[in-house]
């Protein structure tokens, strides 16, 4: 059995798995699967659509969160969006930093559905993103299905 | 009720805190650990860095070898959740008691992992990034500025200088506001509540159990109450619509026969100093959009219609869980008139307000009174 | 003062050790389908929700919040509350009490957790007081090892008695479509398997498991017109102690004693042998099968191995425990406990299938976590 660390450390395990010693792997799911899949292998972002009241959900619903119907439907997204709301990141967070500040996050509004989705905005000074930019995503070029396989969104004209 | 003075790297340990509230609220209410029939804990095991959290305080709660449980979330839910126990003929009393020791973990750390594991976790987003993604939307959307939301931060920092179990209490201006550290836009230090440590208690008791407690403290009583839980990702809602608040809002005013008109101080939920005009749109006390206009205007300070958040709300102290309870004590101190320099005259229907999750998904609002 | 409280509906996922077709959320929304199909009901009809399960085991902060999706959420009032192995009959009781309050009138229990998404030992551990016990005493198996030696030593009592529980258990999972292990097992088998620690076996034990269980209350006049047969609260009681593992009363189970008692009490049950059908207990080692008896006044001090010898505790017994397989065969933490109450619910309900335990009309439903911590729910098929 591994020695568990001084204890004042451990309450730090969230953000350094070691320190408690409970390594962990989540179980991806059905839907997320499905749509990391298509992430990885073609590029592509999904959403899908709730049978009964025509939301569209990205990321993907496993049930529609208003009618709690399955969600079967699958529709491609064009994967371009319009920030919605974003915020540049100052101070560095260690451990928690995708890379070093300043940065931006948005919420991304999607063409095609009625959600937005959350992620980096790239290839642009933070200081000239705006509200309502126009923006597409940019992938790695070696994906292994998780969110991060988009790299960032960047400013189209 | 119990509260310790909120602040920073306390050197007791959680246990100990839980022990010094637990005993305050059962000499404020004169009775002993006996009279109390069952203990509703708030804790969490993230930030107590142990699973089963309650094991930790069972003992120093009051709870040996009594019926005990624990409510993982903000101290107002934890009331909720005391109060049915009573209303279900069950118990006559309940402790509630919550603690928290932000300094002994990781805040950045521990939000991060409210998010999905599966999807925004891995991006690291965190309570403070996901809270300025919140502010700006609504900025967006009511044309609320920085400098109107730094106002609510002198305001509530200015009023902790009349709450010796604040935090930080202090004497700032909106310049001191706008020059603090940049933490994400449009966030800045003085905008963001802290660290704290800290417990608090409250004695809840039905009313036949509390005609024969002999104290003669006045009791407050609870009247109405709410909750509700909107979606969970950041981009399945709009962040500036406050539609679980209202709901729940409208569920404790129904509830406790009030109207707005009636309430005569707020305890509301400002983790950030945007978070109370939003919150008060929510309560119905600003119209939608207009809640930054009416900071401005200084309708919510301590000699307004309305005080809101007299003891220095979240942004001078923010032990997490805690808080929603430091409210509704506040609320308490207020009806019973022992407020000291920050009593609001009169103060007869209190109004108190707690959060869950990331930018305020989920609402639970209360009405005390007489 | 306070409503009366029956269960109408109930859901299960189908156990397992790995689920890796479904996420977490994907494992809650599978019980809360079923349990809205048990209860022929809808979302609409439901009107709070309360989650629970055991943070450290998947490292999901706010639980309820995230599960929102799952559930059917949305717009709805949802906590979470947490004790641990408890877990499952604390969501149960706050279910219970949420109705009972007359706040809300229909209240719907989840209790679910995905143990493979983690080291359990390790993240029981985290249990124990970092400062005085976390490194010696750590996890589950040893302080269960360690109350049946105590027990063994002064009741006489033997490893062959705890290994016919655990074959009791696991042949009755047989019947249990929803059950994790499901295997045919003699007491030699139990007695052959490898020693974890000393004198519990690895058939002795319970497995972890990947599972939801999610359970719909209702008060008195909405229960009548949802189900036919609700299975009525007769009493909803709880003890927990601890403060070390080393002031721990080992003899016996004081909490578990103290709730029970208690719980007859509220209930009218004054010989708890006859007078329950049928028992689900929430034993997590087949060793807490025999020990505990006696704390729940099945027999006097020490004989519970007499009792367990008897038959009386089999299927075709007195007094059947565990007609699911109880815990040895299915133990996804957050939802263990609440699997107890909702399949001695489903056994008042008649909907028991292959387990159906005959006529039941009172039974008997407990949860065990922390340490040391119990307890008990009483369900009868006619209003309390």
């Amino acid at each position: 059995m591994r020695q568990l660390a001084d204890w004042k450390s451990e309450v730090e395990e969230v953000v350094f798995p070691g320190k408690i010693c409970v390594p962990y792997s989540w179980t991806v799911g059905s839907t997320l699967s499905r749509w990391y899949v298509q992430l990885r292998d073609d590029g592509e972002i999904w959403a899908n659509r709730c049978p009964s009241c025509g939301t569209v959900y990205v990321p993907p619903k496993i049930k529609c969160i208003k009618c709690y119907k399955d969600m079967n439907d699958w529709v491609k997204l064009p994967g371009t969006g319009t920030i919605e709301t974003f915020t540049v990141v100052n101070k560095e967070r260690p451990g928690l930093d995708p890379k070093k500040p300043p940065f931006v996050y948005a919420v991304i509004k999607m063409d095609g559905a009625d959600t937005g989705m959350v992620h980096l905005i790239g290839g642009v000074e933070p200081e000239k993103v705006k509200v309502g930019m126009r923006v597409a995503p940019v992938l790695e070029k070696e994906r292994d299905g998780h969110i991060t396989d988009i790299k960032h969104f960047k400013p189209i004209a | 009720m119990g509260q310790t003075k909120y602040e920073t790297d306390k050197r007791e340990t959680f246990h100990e805190l839980v022990w010094e509230v637990a005993n305050k609220a059962l000499n404020d209410a004169g009775i002993t650990v006996r009279e109390i029939d069952n203990v509703v804990t708030i804790s969490s095991d993230f930030w107590d860095g142990r699973t089963i959290s309650t094991m930790a305080v069972s003992d120093t709660s009051g709870g040996y070898d009594k019926d005990i449980t624990t409510v993982e979330g903000d101290g107002t839910f934890g009331v909720l959740y005391g109060m049915m126990r009573i209303l279900s003929g069950s118990f006559g009393t309940t402790m509630v008691v919550a603690h928290h020791k932000g300094s002994e973990s990781s805040m950045a750390g521990i939000t991060n992992t409210s998010f999905d594991p599966l999807v925004e976790r891995k991006l690291g987003l965190d309570a403070i990034t996901s809270s300025a993604l919140q502010a700006r939307r609504y900025m967006t959307v009511s044309g609320g500025t920085e400098e109107q939301f730094a106002l609510v931060s002198v305001k509530n920092h200015g009023n902790a200088m009349r709450n010796p179990f604040a935090q930080l209490p202090m004497d700032i201006t909106v310049e001191d506001v706008m020059a603090s550290e940049m933490l994400a836009s449009p966030l800045k230090k003085l905008d963001c509540s802290p660290v704290s440590d800290g417990a608090a208690a409250v004695v809840l008791a039905a009313e036949r159990s509390a005609k024969k407690m002999t104290t003669n403290k006045k009791r407050v009583w609870l009247n109405g109450v709410g909750h509700c839980t909107d979606a969970y990702r950041l981009g399945d809602r709009d962040l500036a619509d406050t539609r679980a608040l209202k709901k729940a809002a409208k569920k404790a005013y129904d509830m406790a026969g009030v109207t707005l008109d009636d309430i005569d101080v707020a305890e509301v939920y400002d983790a950030f100093s945007y978070m109370e005009p939003l919150w008060l749109e929510g309560l119905g006390f600003c119209e939608d959009g207009q809640g930054p206009e009416q900071i401005e205007r200084g309708n919510f300070t301590l000699d307004s219609e309305l005080p809101v958040n007299p003891s220095g709300g979240r942004l001078s102290a923010n032990p997490v869980q805690v808080a929603g309870l430091a409210g509704v004590i506040e609320c308490v101190l207020q009806c019973r008139g022992e407020a000291g320099r920050r009593q609001v005259r009169g103060a007869e229907v209190a109004l108190a307000h707690g959060i869950n999750g990331m930018c305020g998904q989920s609402h639970c609002v209360w009405i005390l009174g007489k | 003062m306070g409503k009366r409280v029956g269960i109408v509906g109930v859901g299960q996922t189908h156990h397992a050790s790995h689920r890796l077709d479904a996420s977490g959320v994907e494992v809650i929304a599978e019980a809360v389908t079923r349990c809205l199909d048990d209860a022929q009901t809808t979302l609409d009809a439901v009107d709070a929700i309360i989650i629970g399960n055991m943070d450290h085991f998947e490292n999901i902060n706010y639980v309820d919040m995230w599960a929102v999706d799952g559930l059917g959420g949305c717009m709805k009032p949802v906590f979470k509350v947490t004790t641990g192995g408890t877990t499952g009959t604390t969501v149960g009781a706050a279910a219970y009490y949420s109705a009972a309050s007359g706040m809300f009138d229909t209240v719907m229990a989840v209790g679910w957790e995905k143990n493979s998404e983690s080291d359990t030992q390790a993240a029981i551990a985290t249990c124990a007081n970092p400062v005085l016990e976390r490194d010696p005493f750590a996890g589950a198996i040893g302080p269960l090892a360690t109350e049946y030696s105590m027990y063994m030593k002064a009741y006489g009592a033997t490893e062959e008695d705890a290994a016919i529980v655990a074959a009791r258990d696991r042949n009755n999972a047989l019947n249990n479509p929803y059950a994790h292990n499901r295997m045919h097992v003699t007491v030699e088998d139990v007695m052959n398997s490898p020693m974890l620690s000393y004198p519990v076996k690895f058939l002795d034990m319970c497995p972890r498991s990947d599972g939801a269980c999610a359970v719909i209350f209702a008060v008195e006049e909405k229960a009548k017109k949802m189900c036919d047969r609700p299975a009525w609260i007769h009493a909803s009681v709880v003890r927990h102690d601890y403060t070390h593992f080393g002031d721990l009363e080992w003899q016996w189970m004081p909490t578990l004693e103290r709730a029970t008692l208690q719980a007859y009490k509220y209930a009218g049950i004054t010989n708890p042998v006859k007078e329950f059908d049928v028992a689900e207990l929430y034993q997590p080692c087949s060793t807490t099968g025999v020990k505990w008896l006696d704390s729940m006044w099945f027999c006097e001090r020490g004989q519970g191995p007499k009792l367990i010898r008897s038959g009386a505790t089999h299927m075709d017994g007195i007094i059947p425990i565990n007609p699911s397989g109880g815990v040895v065969a299915t133990n996804p933490i957050g939802a263990t406990a609440l699997i107890r109450v909702a399949e001695a619910a489903w056994q008042i309900m008649g909907r028991a299938g292959d387990r159906q335990i005959p006529n039941v009309k009172k039974a008997l439903a407990t949860g065990f976590g922390g340490c040391s911590w119990s307890d008990v729910f009483v369900l009868g098929a006619d209003l309390p």
